[in-house]
C-alpha cells in the first residue's frame, strides 16, 4: 500500500525525517467582524482562529477536538478553501492554496473533499442518491474521461449502499445511510485528503460505530489522509493517529493519540478528559472543580 | 414505601396510514423518591413518547393511549381531565427538553417565563414570583440573576439556557422531573456542570428524575436504575452497576461494545464491534422478537414468539430475551 506511517504511534518528529507534509498550515489567523450591517464601523472582531500551525502527513488521521466555538469548523473550512484566512498560509505539497489560480483550485478541490456533520442538511433534496454521488464526476468531467456508470456502482458498493437505492431521494434514507451517501460523494473522485467535520455526531451509537469502521476501511483501501473534527473524545480516540486540542481559536496541545490520552499536558486537555462521562465509574461523581 | 410514579403496562400508539405505530408498547416500571431512572435507546425507540405520555402531552389523535395506567402518588394521570392535568404539569411533574432554544419562548424575557410557572402554581403575586424567580436562577448558578432576569433567551449561551429550563422545571419543587436528553446539545464540560446541578438539586429537594439519553456514560454516572428501550419496549431493566458489569440482552451488549472508549487504545486495524442493520419500522414490526434481525444469538423461537420481560435473580434484573427464559 506504500503507507508512509509505520504504525499508529507516530509522533511528528519521527515522520518529519521521512517525508514532507501533505498539508502545511502556517500561522493561520481568521477573524470575523462582530457587528454586521451596512453602516457598521465597529472595530470589534471575533478571533475565530489564532496563530494555528500544524502539518498533515500522508495517510494519517489528524483529530481536531474542542468545544463549540473553539474554531475547529472555521479551521476545517479554511483547509477546504471554503473560507479565506485573515493571515497565514496553507501549503499543499509546498504551494499556498490561497494563491492558486482557477485551474489549480479546481484540482485542489478534487484532492481535498469535505464530509459534513448533518446528513439531513448537506444533501440536495431534489437529487437522487445516484445523482448526488455522480455530481462530482459531472463537475470534473473534462479532467476525468471515465465511465461514470461503473464508477457509481463500485462507489456505492464500497460505502455499503446497494445499486437499487440509486434512484431514491435523500428523505427516503435513514441518517446513517445519508451519511454513507455523503461519504460516497466525498470519495468519488479518489481524493487524497478528507476533511470530516463531526461526521458521526448526528448518528445513533450503533450507526456511529458502523460509519467509523467504514471510514477506517476506506482509509486502508485508498491510503486517505483524514482531518477528523469531533467534540467526542471517544470517537477521537478511536480514529486518530495524532490529535490537536483547540481552545478559543488556538491549538493548546498537539500530540500522538497515546501521548494525549495517557499523558495530557495542557490543563484544558485534562479538564476535557475529566468531563467525559465514563461507563466504569459509579453514579454521582463529585465534580466540584467544574462547578465554579 | 410506595413509589412516586408507577407506570403499568403502558402502550401509546400512533394511527398512521401504514397502520398502528407502536411507539410505546407494554412498558411498566416504578420510580421511588429521590431515585434516578435512566432510559436509554436510539432514536425512534419510543423514549421521548414515553416521557410525553407521562406528561400527557402526546397529541391525540394521532396518538392513542391504548392501555395501561400512569399513577403518580396514587393519582391515575390518564383519567384526569385536561384542566386537572394542567395543575399537575409544572407542579408535581416537570420536564426539561433537549433543545433549550426551541423550548424557551424567544419573545419573552427569561424572568417572565420562570415566574409564570411560580405564579400559576403557587398563587403568589407578580412581585413575589419575580423574587422567587431570581432565587431560582441563583440556585441554578446564573450569576447576577437580578440583571439576567431581564435577558431574552437568545442573549444566553446554550448552557445558560439549559440552566433557565432547569430553574423553570424546579421552581415549584416537583416530585418528578423528566429530563429528555438534557445535555445532548451541550459541550462535555458544560454537560458535566448541568448534570452535577441536577444531582445536587435532586438531593436537596428529594425529586425523582427520569433521565432520557442515548449516552450510556451519562447514565452510568447519574442514574441508579436503567432501562434499555428497543423498538417501543423495555428489553432490559437493572441497577446501573449490574447492567454495565453484566449486560444480558444482546442489544445492551451490542450497544456497550459499539461505543469507542477513551480508556482504550485502538490501533489502525482495530474496528468497533457493531450491531448490524437498522431498527425495525415501528408500524411493520416482525413477528416474534423485535431485535431478531440484528441479533447475533438469534434462535428459531425468536422468530415465532415474542419473549416476555422476565425477572432474573443472578445477576438481578429484568430481561426480555429467549436466552434467559
Amino acid at each position: 500500500m506504500g503507507k508512509v506511517i509505520p504504525n499508529d504511534t507516530c509522533d511528528a518528529g519521527n515522520i518529519n525525517k521521512m517525508t514532507s507534509p501533505l498539508l502545511d498550515v502556517h500561522e493561520l489567523h481568521k477573524s470575523f467582524p462582530l457587528q454586521g450591517g451596512y453602516f457598521a464601523s465597529s472595530q470589534e472582531k471575533c478571533l475565530a482562529v489564532q496563530d494555528v500551525s500544524l502539518s498533515l502527513y500522508e495517510g494519517e488521521t489528524l483529530g481536531i477536538v474542542g468545544e463549540s466555538g473553539c474554531g475547529k469548523t472555521t479551521l476545517a473550512r479554511m483547509l477546504a478553501h471554503i473560507e479565506k484566512p485573515t493571515a497565514g498560509e496553507i501549503r499543499y505539497r509546498g504551494q499556498n492554496i490561497f494563491n492558486f489560480d482557477k485551474k489549480q483550485l479546481k484540482a485542489y478541490r478534487r484532492k481535498a473533499q469535505f464530509i459534513f456533520q448533518d446528513p439531513y442538511a448537506s444533501l440536495n433534496p431534489r437529487l437522487t442518491a445516484g445523482e448526488i454521488i455522480a455530481e462530482p464526476f459531472t463537475i470534473h468531467r473534462r479532467d476525468l474521461p471515465q465511465d461514470i456508470d461503473s464508477n457509481l456502482e463500485s462507489i456505492m458498493k464500497m460505502v455499503g449502499l446497494s445499486r437499487d437505492q440509486e434512484r431514491r431521494y435523500p428523505h427516503e434514507f435513514s441518517g446513517g445511510q445519508r451519511q454513507r451517501i455523503g461519504i460516497a460523494r466525498a470519495i468519488a473522485l479518489r481524493p487524497e485528503i478528507i476533511i470530516a467535520d463531526e461526521p458521526v455526531s448526528a448518528l445513533d451509537v450503533s450507526v456511529q460505530a458502523q460509519i467509523l469502521n467504514l471510514l477506517k476501511d476506506l482509509q486502508d483501501e485508498f491510503n486517505l489522509t483524514y482531518i477528523f473534527i469531533s467534540h467526542d473524545m471517544g470517537v477521537i480516540r478511536f480514529i486518530s493517529d495524532r490529535i490537536a486540542v483547540m481552545y478559543r481559536g488556538r491549538i493548546v496541545e498537539i500530540a500522538s493519540n497515546q501521548e494525549l490520552f495517557e499523558n495530557p499536558q495542557h490543563p484544558y486537555t485534562r479538564t476535557l478528559l475529566d468531563a467525559v462521562p465514563r461507563l466504569d465509574k459509579g453514579p454521582q461523581m463529585k465534580r466540584e472543580y467544574l462547578n465554579k | 414505601m410506595s413509589p412516586v410514579l408507577a407506570v403499568d403496562n403502558l402502550s401509546t400508539w400512533f394511527d398512521t396510514e401504514q397502520g398502528a405505530l407502536k411507539a410505546v408498547d407494554e412498558v411498566s416500571f416504578q420510580l421511588y423518591a429521590g431515585d434516578t431512572l435512566g432510559i436509554v435507546g436510539e432514536s425512534g425507540c419510543g423514549k421521548t413518547v414515553l416521557s410525553l405520555s407521562i406528561m400527557r402531552l402526546v397529541p391525540t389523535p394521532p396518538g392513542r393511549y391504548v392501555s395501561g395506567q400512569i399513577k403518580m402518588n396514587g393519582l391515575d394521570l390518564l383519567s384526569l381531565s385536561e384542566t386537572e392535568m394542567r395543575k399537575v404539569r409544572g407542579k408535581s411533574i416537570s420536564m426539561i427538553f433537549q433543545e433549550p432554544m426551541t423550548s424557551l419562548n424567544p419573545v419573552f424575557r427569561i424572568g417572565a417565563q420562570v415566574s409564570e410557572t411560580i405564579r400559576l402554581h403557587q398563587g403568589c403575586n407578580r412581585t413575589e414570583s419575580h423574587q422567587k424567580a431570581i432565587e431560582m436562577l441563583r440556585l441554578v448558578g446564573i450569576e447576577v440573576p437580578e440583571k439576567r432576569i431581564n435577558d431574552y433567551p437568545h442573549q444566553l449561551s446554550g448552557g445558560m439556557r439549559q440552566r433557565v429550563m432547569i430553574a423553570m422545571a424546579l421552581a415549584c419543587h416537583p416530585r418528578l422531573m423528566l429530563a429528555d436528553e438534557p445535555t445532548t446539545a451541550l459541550d462535555v464540560t458544560i454537560q458535566a456542570q448541568i448534570l452535577a446541578l441536577i444531582n445536587d438539586l435532586k438531593r436537596e429537594m428529594g425529586t425523582s428524575v427520569i433521565l432520557i439519553t442515548h449516552d450510556l456514560g451519562v447514565i452510568a454516572e447519574n442514574a441508579q436504575h436503567v432501562a434499555i428501550m428497543y423498538a417501543g419496549k423495555f428489553v432490559e431493566y437493572a441497577d446501573v452497576k449490574d447492567l454495565f458489569a453484566h449486560p444480558l440482552h444482546p442489544y445492551t451488549e451490542g450497544l456497550l461494545h459499539s461505543i469507542p472508549r477513551i480508556e482504550g487504545y485502538y490501533s489502525r486495524d482495530k474496528r468497533l464491534p457493531i450491531i448490524p442493520g437498522v431498527v425495525p419500522d415501528l408500524s411493520r414490526l416482525p413477528q416474534g422478537c423485535r431485535f431478531q434481525e440484528r441479533c447475533p444469538d438469534v434462535m428459531p423461537i425468536c422468530r415465532d414468539e415474542e419473549p416476555a420481560l422476565i425477572g432474573q435473580s443472578n445477576p438481578k434484573r429484568y430481561v426480555r430475551c429467549w436466552k434467559y427464559q
